[in-house]
């Protein structure tokens, strides 16, 4: 074995880094003056909150009430361990300030002053709360840990011992495959600013894309991560060094969406990359996410606007979609059967399931990172805020391949123009384009496919049935006659084959084998980490499932691809 | 500069609804106006006459796309829909992130293998289809785009009765935009943010007024007409459901407007196909001597796929593709969707 190698691979990498010292980091500058930071958020929040009063044409009074209505229904209704103890007390002081401050409505421009700064407490508060707390010296001690810890649970998964691991060094790079477009992101990290939308479907999901961004040498990203992951105080305490910040889904009001979104909009005009997952929260039913959440893509719009404006300085943003496959997903069984449960109710937040046990959580690392699995992480075509594509220079093209400029988006009669409604508008765009993405970045397993054609299948036979009685199929009628099942497979494919051949899909490599392979393949790993299996062979060589629910559930992540024409 | 015009907008074709328009746009202000030959350039530049319209003085002519797209920020391509993907081409190379692009076409381009035959289509999925404006979207860099529909028939714009047209667009800036070009004393504006649901309405209402001359042809009468208008708008919000349009879209003036204006009006092609089937022509004999295709024609296959695969029902469409393709007699057509067991009268809100 050669020894010499180039330092940065002890460090976990793959690639070189893109910026060798970790004080260069954009995330670094910026939070390095975190306190300046943080009142430049609240100033701007302001300034956004006069914008919304005088297009909705309400006082800051109004918009101050409503907010506090809101808090106190939350405070009652949905406490949470990581919320501050003086909430209630907070909030019980803007109410008493708001009455006073009646006293001043005689005169306008005191009264206007004193609820302005009454606003000001209350964004002020908003933005120390959701302020990353990123800290180098945990990302260095991070990066060091976690590489170690997974490799550790890989090599003894793997079968081998401690001292073979150390020899052998299998790294999580073999198992966990980066594809796609990297180079491009690494160039485009350079010429600007890069925002990351991943799908997701787990919560092992941000562990890994952090993995990955590091293992391609690049900075870190700052990100949104639900403020219930850190009631955890370990965790949390990793997050926020690590770029989180935080995000609560709870709190609605327009106050503290005004500072969630200025928090964002600057920080990517401070060219800090960022991650969005776009679908809100893991997807319930293991579909890829076909209504995105456009809140922060919105502000992606506007940073972009804004550095259109800065002379010179401006970076340009890209967006990057990437599409993680599991064979099998960690919180698959809570996610689905709580999908179940509550179709048709209006919105609910798991707070916990299998992520929250450590236990659980090793269980899979532990099979996912075994012997016969494996997982992708695909970093999809780079685009411009308008969904063009971008080489690595960052130049946008059209179809035709003409380069254009997206100044022009934001302008007419020959001038940049300020208009919400329109850029609201980009940004649905946007959003619809990045799904569509998502279908084609989605690189397909044989877990997905085998599950498809099963569930499908059944779908048929049983069509008159409901969804739920479906899922309640007694165990006799779940059975699926093995030749039958071959030529719908082999159809199935034929068809993802041809999608693929026009970029409609891309295919994992072990779908090359021949179909019994795959269906093999598939089965085998579907099973590796559920126990009761969602499919698998009868005695007598025919599949049966033996949870509808998970069978359900891995069909979904091929759904929207007009596949069931083909069973 | 690129795009600092004296041209408020531009519009692309001169044919006699896109002079109609022009002439409506040229009170307001200099509108250019692209042909696509340059006789007709000349002929409306030597005469000020064309397609029966006197062509008003603010118009001005060129043939050259490049030129064109360079001098108008605002485009309204007001092209039949057989030329329509040969119009986006041309432009295309041209165009830039600031245009905005306002078209009046009502068809349907899909995408299917090309071995299949549009008349045999028994299934179809609604991504398999897009309209104009998800056309332009795809193959061009505009974003900021539009359309209008209603009942424009061309001859009474052209003589100055009062009409209207819908402009729907998700963009405010679109509508704000085109409203003021097009609005005059005689002609109104309406605004719809339903881009899809307006465009789906002028294309579906031609499957009606193929049936609207049938029923013609055969002679009946009022009665008759309105079960079909009535019931042809409860289909018809059936199939852009598939799309996921809104109802409450189609009984506007695009909806249900230009429904009666086409059922009751002689003068357009889809409305001639249904008259002369009705008088024992072959389709293929009328289609032979129709300048342009008539575009329900291929509207009604589409919708008919379309209703199969997604399950929804929609027996005009049905009937419609049958005679169409002559595999039913048309007063056993008729007689079926007599009794076809509708029940409810307003079962779409």
């Amino acid at each position: 074995m050669a020894k010499k190698k180039p330092d940065y691979k002890n460090e976990g990498l793959l690639l070189p880094p893109v910026i060798p010292d970790i004080k260069d980091w954009p995330i670094a500058n910026l939070l390095r003056k975190n306190k300046a930071f943080v009142e430049e958020v609240e100033k701007e929040s302001l300034v956004q909150l006069m914008k919304t009063c005088e297009r909705e044409k309400i006082s800051l009074q109004q918009l101050i009430e409503k907010a506090m209505y809101l808090e106190r229904i939350r405070i009652a209704d949905d406490p949470w361990k990581i919320d501050p103890p003086d909430e209630t007390k907070f909030w019980s002081k803007i109410k008493k300030a708001l009455v006073e401050n009646e006293q001043f409505q005689e005169d306008p421009e005191a009264f206007k002053q004193k609820n302005a700064e009454l606003a000001h407490s209350i964004v002020d508060r908003y933005a120390s709360e959701i302020s990353s707390s990123f800290k180098p010296s945990t990302y260095h001690f991070a990066k060091r840990f976690l590489p170690f810890f997974f490799s550790s649970l890989l090599n003894a998964s793997a079968g081998s011992n401690i001292r073979s691991a150390i020899y052998h060094r299998i790294g999580l790079q073999e198992k966990v495959h980066l594809k796609g477009e990297i180079d491009a992101l690494r160039s485009l990290s350079e010429k600007g600013t890069i925002i990351l939308v991943p799908t997701h479907i787990s919560n092992v999901d941000s562990i890994l894309v952090g993995w990955g961004l590091h293992a391609l040498g690049l900075p870190a990203f700052i990100y949104g991560a639900g403020l219930n992951l850190f009631n955890s105080k370990l965790v949390g305490y990793f997050m926020g060094r690590l770029g989180a910040y935080k995000v609560d889904r709870r709190k609605k009001n327009a106050m503290y969406r005004a500072t969630l979104d200025t928090y964002s909009t600057l920080a990517i005009t401070h060219n800090v990359h960022s991650l969005f997952f776009p679908g809100g929260t893991r997807s319930r039913t293991g579909t890829i996410e076909k209504r995105l959440k456009l809140g922060l893509l919105g502000t992606a719009m506007e940073a972009q606007r804004r550095n259109l404006l800065m002379e010179g300085s401006g970076k340009k943003i890209f967006v990057v979609p990437l599409v993680m496959s599991y064979h099998f997903v960690l919180e698959a069984k809570t996610l689905i059967s709580e999908h179940l449960k509550r179709t048709g109710q209006d919105k609910y937040y798991i707070i916990h399931d299998e992520f929250a046990s450590y236990r659980k959580f090793l269980m899979f690392v532990w099979k996912a990172l075994g012997k016969t699995s494996e997982i992708t992480l695909n970093f999809g075509k780079p685009m411009d805020l308008f969904g063009n594509f971008v080489d690595q220079e960052g130049r946008s093209f059209d179809a035709g391949g003409k380069e254009l400029n997206i100044r022009e988006y934001f302008m007419s009669e020959g001038e940049m123009r300020e208009d919400v409604q329109r850029d609201e508008q980009y940004t649905r765009m946007l959003g619809e384009k990045i799904v569509e993405r998502f279908h084609a970045e989605n690189h397909v397993f044989s877990s997905h496919l085998v599950a498809f054609v099963a569930f499908e299948m059944l779908k048929k036979r049983y069509s008159r049935f409901d969804l739920y009685a479906l899922l309640r199929l007694p165990q006799d009628d779940r059975v699926i006659p093995l030749r039958q099942y071959m030529e719908t497979l082999e159809r199935v494919l034929d068809r993802l084959r041809v999608m693929r051949d026009h970029e409609k899909v891309m295919m994992a490599d072990h779908l090359e084998n021949d179909p019994m392979d795959i269906l093999r393949h598939g089965i085998k790993n579907l099973g590796l980490y559920h126990t009761k299996r969602p499919l698998t062979f009868q005695k007598g060589g025919d599949l049966i499932s033996d949870n509808m629910n998970l069978l359900y559930y891995y069909h979904n992540r091929l759904e929207g691809y007009g596949l069931e024409k083909y069973i | 500069m690129k795009n600092t015009s004296k041209y408020q907008a531009g519009v692309i074709g001169a044919g006699s609804f896109g002079i109609a328009m022009a002439n409506i746009m040229a009170e307001n202000g200099k509108i250019l106006l692209l042909a696509r030959r340059e006789e007709i350039a000349d002929k409306i530049r030597t005469t000020g006459h064309h397609k029966r319209q006197d062509v008003h003085p603010n118009i001005e002519v060129i043939t050259s796309t490049e030129a064109f797209a360079a001098q108008c920020e605002l485009i309204f391509p007001i092209v039949p829909s057989a030329s329509f993907r040969g119009m986006l081409d041309d432009l295309a190379p041209f165009l830039h992130p600031y245009h905005r692009l306002v078209h009046a076409t009502k068809g349907l381009v899909i995408n299917i293998p090309k071995d299949q035959q549009l008349e045999k289509l028994e299934s179809l999925q609604a991504d398999q289809v897009m309209t104009m404006s998800r056309l332009i979207l795809q193959e061009t860099v505009v974003r900021r785009i539009g359309c209008i529909a209603g009942p424009n028939l061309a001859s009474e714009i052209a003589e100055g009765q009062p009409a209207a047209t819908v402009i729907a667009s998700p963009f405010e800036e679109v509508i704000r935009e085109g409203t003021a070009v097009m609005r005059s004393s005689r002609f109104r504006v309406h605004a719809s943010p339903d881009l899809l649901g307006i465009e789906l309405a002028g294309v579906l209402k031609n499957i009606m007024a193929i049936s609207a001359g049938i029923l013609h042809g055969l002679g009946y009468g009022d009665n008759t007409m309105a079960l079909l208008i009535t019931r042809g708008i409860a289909e018809m919000i059936r199939l852009a459901r598939i799309f996921g349009a809104d109802a409450r879209t189609f009984l506007g003036l695009a909806g249900i407007g230009d429904l009666v204006a086409t059922c009751s009006s002689p003068h357009s092609r889809n409305f001639t196909v249904g008259f002369r089937l009705a008088k024992g022509e072959s389709l293929d004999d009328i289609i032979a001597d129709m300048e342009e295709v008539a575009e329900g024609v291929k509207t009604t296959f589409i919708a008919r796929a379309l209703a199969n695969s997604h399950k929804v029902s929609a027996p005009i469409t049905q009937a419609m593709a049958r005679i169409l393709q002559g595999e039913m007699e048309i007063q056993r057509a008729v007689r079926l969707l007599m009794e076809f067991p509708f029940t409810e009268d307003v079962e779409f809100i």
